[in-house]
C-alpha cells in the first residue's frame, strides 16, 4: 500500500491510497484534474505530465527514452517531469508527492 | 452560466467521447443530471488496446476508461445495455429499444462508428467471422483463438487495426495472412514508404501479408472457413477478422432531420443544426480550422477533444475547437505516432536517425508548408512535428533529412 499526494495546479491537495496500477490510473479513478491519461497509458499523448516533488526523485527512478522524449520539448517540462502513466504503484512510491503540470 | 440544477444532460453512447463529454461538463460546472445510454452493456473501456495488448496480456478491468467509483463520484448515471433508437426534437426527448423514453435540455450524440461488412459471398454465415471493435469482439477472438489448436487467422483489410490485430495475434502463436485489396497496406493512410516499412516488419515477423488481393468469398468447410479470392487463390482459416474500415453511427441523427454529411455536420463548437444538440467523436463531420477543411476522424484525441468542447459550450464558455490532430498504433515492439493531417501533401522527406536503427520519420508537405509526420520509435519527430505545424513554421528541408543535425527545435530554421 502506498500514500500518494497529488497537488494540482489550483492548488487542491488529494492524498490516496493505492496497491497496483499506474500512478496515472490511481489520478484519473481519483478525479485529480490535470490528469486526463487520453491514450489509456501507453506514452502517446503526454496528458498524464507530472512534476515530481524534488526530494522523491530517488523513488520515482529514471525515464525511459521514450518517455522523456515525448516530454523534451514540452513547455511545461523541467527537471522533475515525468508522464505518471509510466510510474508505477508500489510500496517504493509511498509518500511520494506529484504536482499535476497542467 | 444559467441555472443548471433542473436539467438534464442526456449522452448517446458511452465511450472515448461520452464518457470524457460527461465528465468534462460536471468540471465545467454543470449542476443538472448527467446521464450516459450505451448499448454495450461493459462499463466503458479503452478502445485501442482491443487490437493491441489486450489481446497479449491484458484484461478489461485494467482498460476502463475510468473506474465504476468515479461516475458516482461525478453524479454521472450510467445506463448501459440500452439502445436509443429516436431522437425527438420537438418533445426534446429520446425513446429506448424498451419502450421508454428519457427528456433531455441538451443532448450529446457520441454514437461512434461500427465495423463495416463488406458484402463478400458467405460473410452472413457468422461462424468464425469477427469484426474488431467491441470489447465482446476481442473477448471471442482471444477465446477463438485459444480454443484453435492451428490457429490459422486470415485478417481481411490491411489498414491500422488489421496489422495491429495481426501483430498480436501472431504473438499469440497464431499463423496469421492479412488480404489486403489495394496495392498497399495503409493504403489509405500513409505514404508508400510507411507501407513498405510494415509490410517488411509483418513478414519478418511471420505474418504473410498479401496485397492485391480482393476477396470474393467465403465457404465453410468441416470446422474451418474458406477465403477465397478474385485470382482465385484460397486461404483456409480457423477465424476471420474484418478490418476494412468503418460505417458511422448517423442514423438516429439523420431520422431526426440533423443535417449529415459524411458524418453528423456540426460546427465549430460542436454544435448540430439544432442548438439543443451536439455530437462528437467519430461519428462528427467537422471544420478543422488548422487545414481549413471539414474532415471526419476517427481518434481518441478528437473524440476527447470535442468533447471538452461540447462541455465548455454547453455551459455557456464557448471555445472554438482548433486542435491538431494525433494518433498512434503500436505494432510488436514499434511505436507509430502521427500528428497532423497528410491529406493533399506533394512531398515525402524521410529522416533515418543515425543512432537507432529503427528510428526514423516521415514528413509530409505541400509546397513548403509542413502538413503531418509520422515518426517510428521517435517520440521526439513526433512532438516537434507537431510543435511545427501548430507554428506553421518553415522548415529548411536539407537540414532536417540531415541526421547528424539533432533534433531540436531550432536546428531546422
Ligand atoms: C481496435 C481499435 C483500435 C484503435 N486504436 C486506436 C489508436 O491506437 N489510437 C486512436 O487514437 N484511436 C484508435 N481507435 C479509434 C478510437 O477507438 C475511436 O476513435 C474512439 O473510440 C471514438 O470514440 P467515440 O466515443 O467517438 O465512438 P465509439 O468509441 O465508437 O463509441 C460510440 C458508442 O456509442 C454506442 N452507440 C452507438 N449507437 C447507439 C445507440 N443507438 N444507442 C446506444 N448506444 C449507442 C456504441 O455502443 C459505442 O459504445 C481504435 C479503434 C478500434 C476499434
Ligand atoms: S497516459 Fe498517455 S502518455 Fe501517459
Amino acid at each position: 500500500m502506498a500514500k500518494i499526494t497529488f497537488i494540482t495546479s489550483d492548488n487542491e491537495t488529494i492524498t490516496v491510497e493505492g496497491n497496483s496500477g499506474s500512478v496515472m490510473e490511481l489520478a484519473v479513478k481519483n478525479n485529480v484534474k490535470g490528469i486526463d491519461g487520453d491514450c489509456g497509458g501507453v506514452c502517446s499523448c503526454a496528458t498524464c505530465h507530472v512534476h515530481v516533488e524534488p526530494e522523491f526523485t530517488s523513488k520515482t527512478g529514471e525515464a525511459s527514452e521514450l518517455e522523456s522524449d515525448m516530454l523534451e520539448f514540452d513547455d511545461l517540462t523541467n527537471e522533475y517531469s515525468r508522464l505518471s502513466c509510466q510510474l508505477q504503484v508500489s510500496d517504493d512510491l509511498d509518500g511520494v508527492v506529484f504536482k499535476v503540470a497542467k | 452560466m444559467a441555472d443548471t440544477k433542473n436539467k438534464t444532460c442526456v449522452v448517446i453512447g458511452a465511450s472515448h467521447g461520452g464518457v470524457n463529454f460527461a465528465s468534462y461538463l460536471r468540471r465545467e460546472g454543470w449542476e443538472g443530471q448527467i446521464i450516459l445510454f450505451d448499448k454495450d452493456p461493459m462499463i466503458p473501456y479503452h478502445r485501442p488496446p482491443l487490437s493491441k495488448a489486450y489481446l497479449t496480456e491484458g484484461d478489461l478491468e485494467g482498460n476502463l476508461l475510468k473506474p465504476k467509483e468515479s461516475y458516482e463520484h461525478d453524479n454521472i448515471t450510467l445506463k448501459l445495455g440500452q439502445t436509443v433508437t429516436s431522437i425527438n426534437r420537438a418533445d426534446k426527448t429520446i425513446s429506448l429499444q424498451d419502450g421508454s423514453a428519457q427528456a433531455f435540455d441538451k443532448l450529446v450524440i457520441s454514437t461512434g462508428a461500427r465495423p463495416f461488412i463488406p458484402p463478400i459471398k458467405g460473410i452472413e454465415d457468422p461462424k468464425g467471422i469477427f469484426a474488431m471493435r467491441t470489447g465482446e469482439d476481442a473477448i471471442n477472438i482471444k477465446n477463438a483463438v485459444d480454443a484453435s489448436k492451428t490457429k490459422r487467422v486470415v485478417i481481411i483489410g490491411g489498414g491500422y487495426i488489421g496489422l495491429e490485430t495481426a501483430a498480436s495475434l501472431n504473438k499469440l502463436g497464431a499463423k496469421v495472412v492479412v488480404l489486403e485489396r489495394e496495392e498497399h497496406v495503409l493504403a489509405r493512410v500513409t505514404a508508400p514508404v510507411m507501407s513498405d516499412f510494415f509490410t517488411d516488419l509483418h513478414q519478418e515477423k511471420g505474418v504473410k501479408v498479401l496485397t492485391n488481393k480482393n476477396v470474393v468469398s467465403i465457404s465453410k468447410k468441416n470446422g474451418y472457413n474458406q477465403v477465397v479470392c478474385d485470382d482465385g487463390m484460397c486461404y483456409d482459416a480457423d477465424l476471420i477478422v474484418i478490418g476494412v474500415g468503418i460505417r458511422v453511427n448517423t442514423e438516429l441523427a439523420k431520422n431526426a432531420g440533423l443535417d449529415i454529411e459524411n458524418g453528423i455536420k456540426v460546427n465549430l463548437f460542436t454544435q448540430t443544426n439544432d442548438e439543443n444538440i451536439y455530437a462528437i467523436g467519430d461519428c462528427t463531420y467537422h471544420y478543422n480550422s488548422h487545414y481549413q477543411r471539414y474532415v471526419r476522424l476517427e481518434s481518441v484525441q478528437n473524440a476527447v477533444d470535442q468533447g471538452k468542447i461540447a462541455a465548455a459550450s454547453i455551459c455557456g464558455k464557448e471555445q472554438e475547437y482548433n486542435a491538431i490532430p494525433w494518433f498512434w498504433s503500436d505494432q510488436y515492439d514499434i511505436k507509430l505516432q502521427m500528428v497532423g493531417l497528410s491529406w493533399g501533401y506533394n512531398e515525402v522527406l524521410v529522416r533515418k536517425e543515425e543512432v537507432e536503427q529503427t528510428s526514423f520519420s516521415v514528413w509530409y508537405f505541400k509546397d513548403e508548408e509542413l502538413l503531418a509526420v509520422d515518426a517510428v520509435n521517435n517520440a521526439k519527430a513526433y512532438v516537434l512535428g507537431a510543435r511545427f505545424i501548430k507554428g506553421k513554421q518553415k522548415i529548411n528541408k536539407t537540414k532536417l533529412v540531415d541526421s547528424s543535425i539533432p533534433m531540436k527545435p531550432t536546428s531546422f530554421l
